[in-house]
């Protein structure tokens, strides 16, 4: 998929979380929304940029989130 | 004229129904609520009191005095439609003196009335016929004198006509326009034998302000007011109750039916004064626009061809449905399991969809399945779930005639949702405050007798900015109900929201410059929602449609929480949703990522549970949503789709994108009534059936259950339900239901908030609110009662993010977009009706000066143009419009607006920001050859479309 477009996204459900969760959370919160949402094919493109590229385009959080989401167990909780 | 299988009871129960009182009426005892007129009384006892100038959907008048009566102890003759019961009154309804009177009045009636009763559409169901026939008048005693004839027969509205030699001038239709539609739009004019019904200044009814609601022609008891189908001499054999198939107010209607057994007509559809959603009432689209299932552009055959360059070729359901089977396997089997997916609609019953989804779940073992929900109200299940834990509107309908302040945010109830915006106006004409939160001064903000107190007119994509300064002055000026919050929320993230609400960024004053909305108005709508009584919150796309859109729904909870306007009568946050059954489908799992009943696939338990029932094992993973589907399309991993109602390449956003998209598909099967624009990139066409030609149900925005009822068979030999199947056993995997019914008890077996709910019992009550179980065996109309669904109410920061979409030198303009009152979404329906009178094309509408600077005068045609695509339209030069915005429709898809929306979306569903594209306007000369231009361009182009700008 267009992964500018899922960068897009990411930084985008980011920017929600950045607020609404107390910092130390936020990664975690971001990374189960993106489990709970996105389709596994989604999932893996985003992993395979933020490995591949260090997290081109994505923000810090964001970066962080895909790290987080990388490291858990394939099933959503 | 009422529908053939209704009892009139003369006048309505009253509001609020009083301790009951006995009264005797022809020495019969009978017990009513007390505010009870003698007439209702009478004809709850089974006695009908002759009437004209009464009917029970309107306040008693008491004009005609036929409907006197004797009281024991009483002198002279009451009306009995005026009078109401009182403990220990003894009644005649019939005496000789009563007959004199009677026969007198309408000997007067008919000295003036044609008696060509045989001929006329009326005959048999005529209230003056049926009077006179009562009290014994076969023709007038006087002598022909001055007769009200001839007078010419205004035929100018499409559906009805008024002819005035018909006319009792009774007033029913005027006061039906006043008091149920709220449109004003006729009067009596003049007086004694002069007096007759005219519409606005007197002006054909086509031309009038008249809406077609079709209220007056209901009411008339003759065939003064009535329907050209009528006219034309139809007869009608029996009436089924059923559910309008357009927008999610769910209105019930009687179908009345003529024809033959073997071909069966619907005559008329007349709104159904027992409906518990519209109470008698009914637009122009449900009331009249039925037109488009006989529709020659039906497609009744089953088509398939390889490719989508080919030309179609008509076979056999079995060939087709063989045919599209084994390409979804043989897809599967090259590409994989999850290459494959499937969409539901909105516009389909409860029981397609859950097949639908079912089929995709079970037989392609698959989640990506997805509804057209997705583009208008997934923000709303996403946001609503997250703060107060269901997915739905907390009120019944009825409940807005509680609420003291009425704030509409991001919808047009009169355009979009005018059955519902009737009794939203009555309340507002009874005094209720009424806030405006949108772009533009929608029909609400000023109409007959009402007028916003407060009309915040935002910049299109500043929703969250302008709750969150609602809150702040909520906040700061310690106008929240913390009594309410401490029992019912949970606390901490009540304190983080203050906090975060209070900020000094989050003020109106800061605000400003990003909203547009001056902050003296934001204090004062704040402060009349936070305490002027009970407020209610009523939205629409208008909020969802934005790349803030779950932030946006969550925002309006926590103005609700923080106010104590959850949980009773009369609050409440209520989205007002556009297709019939936007949020049935929502509810029978059509989202990717959970089954019915909003529980998520991953849940073993829950997963377990249909697994069982149905038989296979399910997979944990979230599939692909619409616009994921997509982009999976372009990518090559996604082939196949089987697309049930549904015309996303009109319907979704940037549609170069979309049919790219579409193109690259391998499998696409089309079930539809038409060949739409979707079917232009399908390779089989399975042909649908309309709500007349099936069984099924509808959930309205109050999620109100509904029967729709087969009225015909379906013209193309099956209903969607059996397509699905007659596709599912194809593949393998064979569902076995002889009925929806059944259907309906596997969705109460497997879903917890429709556990109680059956066929049977819908048929016994009418209609259902879910949830409908165990602890409510009949339906819920108010949710969140005593505590939330969710446990303790939850609040969530909502940052205001400005979209990425913004203007600039190129595209200084902001496009918002919207419905209006004749059209229906894509228009496949409305389109190919009359309808089209009063809308034959989309518009562009533009503020005086944005024009002006542009050299465009009303009805020039312009081109609009985005970062995506461009379209060619006509200027409707309009005060109603923000300057720096522009607004159009998307019911035609030779304007295809959805050319130059964008791929921004809802940062947590991909719901599309439909409501904000940065555009230019310019004047053209040439229509023609500025469109063919732009579509030589567009397929010139762009395998894929740049993603920023
Ligand atoms: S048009 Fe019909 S409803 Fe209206 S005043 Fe005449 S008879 Fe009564
Ligand atoms: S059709 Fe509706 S809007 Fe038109 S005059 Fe009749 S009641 Fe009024
Ligand atoms: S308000 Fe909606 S449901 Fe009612 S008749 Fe109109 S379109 Fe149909
Ligand atoms: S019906 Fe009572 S006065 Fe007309």
């Amino acid at each position: 998929m267009n992964i500018e477009l899922l960068v897009k996204m990411a930084n985008e459900i980011s920017e929600f979380f950045a607020t609404e969760s107390p910092p130390a959370q936020a990664a975690e919160d971001v990374a189960l929304h993106l489990r709970r949402f996105w389709e596994p094919r989604m999932r893996r493109q985003i992993i395979a940029h933020a490995r591949a590229t260090g997290g081109a385009g994505l923000s810090e959080l964001a970066r962080r989130a895909v790290e987080t989401l990388a490291a858990a167990p394939p099933e959503p909780a | 004229m009422f529908a053939i299988d209704y009892h009139d009871q003369g006048t309505p129960a009253p509001a609020a129904a009083g301790a009951p009182v006995t009264v005797e009426i022809d020495g019969q005892a009978i017990s009513v609520p007390a505010g009870t007129s003698l007439m209702r009384a009478a004809a709850l006892a089974g006695i009908a009191v002759p009437k004209l100038c009464a009917t029970d959907t309107l306040k008693a008048f008491g004009s005609c005095r036929l409907c006197l009566v004797e009281i024991e102890g009483r002198k002279g003759y009451p009306a009995s439609c005026t009078t109401l019961a009182e403990a220990g009154m003894k009644v005649r309804t019939q005496s000789q003196h009563l007959s004199r009177l009677r026969r007198g009045v309408i000997d007067l009636y008919v000295s003036d009335h044609p008696l060509e009763c045989a001929t006329c559409a009326a005959d048999g169901h005529c209230e003056l016929q049926s009077m006179a026939a009562q009290v014994g008048v076969t023709e007038s005693s006087y002598a022909p004198g001055a007769v009200h004839r001839p007078l010419e027969v205004d035929r100018s509205n499409p559906y009805f006509q008024f002819d005035p030699q018909l006319c009792i001038v009774c007033s029913r239709c005027v006061r039906a326009c006043d008091d149920i539609q709220g449109t004003f739009a006729l009067t009596v004019q003049g007086r004694g034998f002069d007096s007759k019904i005219v519409a606005s200044e007197g002006q054909p009814f086509l031309a009038s302000e008249c809406v077609s609601c079709g209220a007056c022609v209901e009411s008339c008891p003759t065939a003064a007011l009535s329907e050209k189908s009528l006219t034309i001499g139809r007869e009608r054999t029996h009436a089924v109750t059923t559910t309008c198939a357009y927008c999610g107010v769910g209105c019930s209607f009687s179908a009345e039916v003529g024809g033959t057994s073997e071909a069966p007509q619907v005559v008329r559809m007349v709104p159904n004064r027992n409906g518990d959603a519209n109470h008698g009432h009914a637009c122009v689209k449900g009331r009249f626009a039925y037109g488009y299932a006989m529709h020659p552009d039906r497609q009744l055959k089953p088509m398939i061809r390889a490719k989508i360059e080919d030309p179609w070729q008509e076979v056999s359901w079995a060939e087709a449905i063989a045919h599209a089977a084994s390409e979804i396997r043989r897809i599967q089997a090259r590409y994989g399991r999850d290459s494959v997916g499937g969409i539901t609609s909105s516009r389909c019953t409860n029981e397609e969809t859950f097949l639908v989804q079912k089929l995709v779940r079970a037989a392609l073992g698959t989640n990506n399945v997805d509804t057209c929900a997705r583009v208008c109200h997934s923000p709303t299940g996403y946001g609503l779930k997250s703060t107060l834990g269901e997915s739905a509107g907390t009120q019944a309908f009825t409940s807005v005639a509680e609420a003291d302040v009425i704030l509409v945010i991001g919808a047009n109830p009169t355009d979009g949702h005018p059955v519902f915006a009737s009794q939203m106006k009555r309340r507002l004409r009874e005094g209720a405050k009424l806030i405006v939160i949108d772009p533009r001064a929608i029909g609400l903000v000023r109409s007959p007798h009402i007028e916003a107190d407060v009309h915040l007119q935002l910049r299109p994509g500043t929703n969250v900015a302008v709750l969150n300064a609602l809150a702040h002055v909520i906040v700061t000026e310690g106008l929240t109900r913390e009594p309410y919050v401490a029992e019912r929320c949970e606390l901490p993230s009540y304190q983080r929201w203050k906090a975060f609400v209070s900020e000094a960024r989050n003020a109106p004053e800061a605000l400003a410059e990003a909203t547009g909305v001056a902050p003296e108005l934001v204090r004062r709508a704040a402060r009349l929602y936070a305490t002027g009584g009970n407020g209610a919150i009523y939205y629409g796309l208008g909020v969802t449609e934005h790349s803030q859109g779950s932030t946006a729904v969550m925002a309006l909870a926590n103005l609700a929480m923080a106010t104590g306007n959850l949980g009773r009568e009369g609050v409440g946050v209520n989205p007002l949703r556009g297709q019939n059954n936007v949020q049935g489908s929502c509810d029978m799992g059509s989202f990717p990522h959970e089954f019915s009943g909003y529980r998520h696939v991953s849940d073993p338990q829950v997963r377990g549970l249909f697994e069982q029932a149905w038989g296979v094992s399910l997979d944990p993973e979230p599939g692909l949503r619409i616009p994921n589907m997509f982009e999976a399309a372009l990518d090559g991993t996604f082939r196949a789709m089987y697309v049930q109602g549904e015309d996303f390449v009109q319907s979704d956003p940037d549609t170069h994108h979309v049919t790219s998209a579409m193109a690259a598909m391998e499998c696409v099967i089309v079930q539809d009534l038409f060949l739409n624009e979707t079917a232009k990139f399908a390779h089989v066409f399975l042909p649908g059936s309309s709500f007349l030609e099936k069984d099924g149900t509808f959930t309205n925005a109050e999620r109100r259950i509904s029967r729709i009822r087969q009225v015909m068979p379906p013209r193309a030999g099956y209903a969607d339900w059996e397509v699905t199947l007659l596709l599912s056993r194809a593949l393998g995997y064979p569902m076995d239901y002889r009925h929806p019914s059944e259907i309906m008890d596997e969705i109460a077996r497997l879903t917890p908030t429709f556990s109680a709910v059956s066929y049977e019992k819908l048929d016994r009550l009418g209609s259902i609110q879910w949830p409908c179980n165990e602890a409510a065996p009949e339906g819920t109309p108010t949710m969140h009662v005593g505590q939330f669904v969710r446990g303790k109410g939850r609040f969530y920061m909502t940052e205001y993010v400005p979209t990425s979409e913004r203007v600039n030198s190129r595209f200084p303009l902001i496009l918002t977009t919207g419905r209006i009152l004749s059209q229906y979404n894509v228009g496949a329906q409305t389109r190919r009706t009359d309808n089209v009178v009063w809308h034959a094309e989309d518009v562009l509408e533009i503020h005086p000066h944005d024009a002006e600077a542009r050299g465009i005068a009303e009805g020039d045609w312009v081109g609009l143009t985005s970062r995506t695509g461009e379209t060619v339209l006509r200027a409707q030069v309009s005060a109603r419009i923000a300057p720096g915005v522009v607004y159009t429709t998307f019911h035609f898809p030779q304007t295809q607006a959805n050319v130059v929306t964008t791929e921004n979306s809802d940062w947590a569903t991909n719901c599309p920001e439909y409501k904000v594209t940065a555009v230019q306007v310019v004047r053209i000369t040439q229509a023609e050859a500025w469109r063919a231009r732009a579509a030589q361009e567009r397929s010139a182009a762009r395998p894929r479309d740049a993603v920023h700008a």
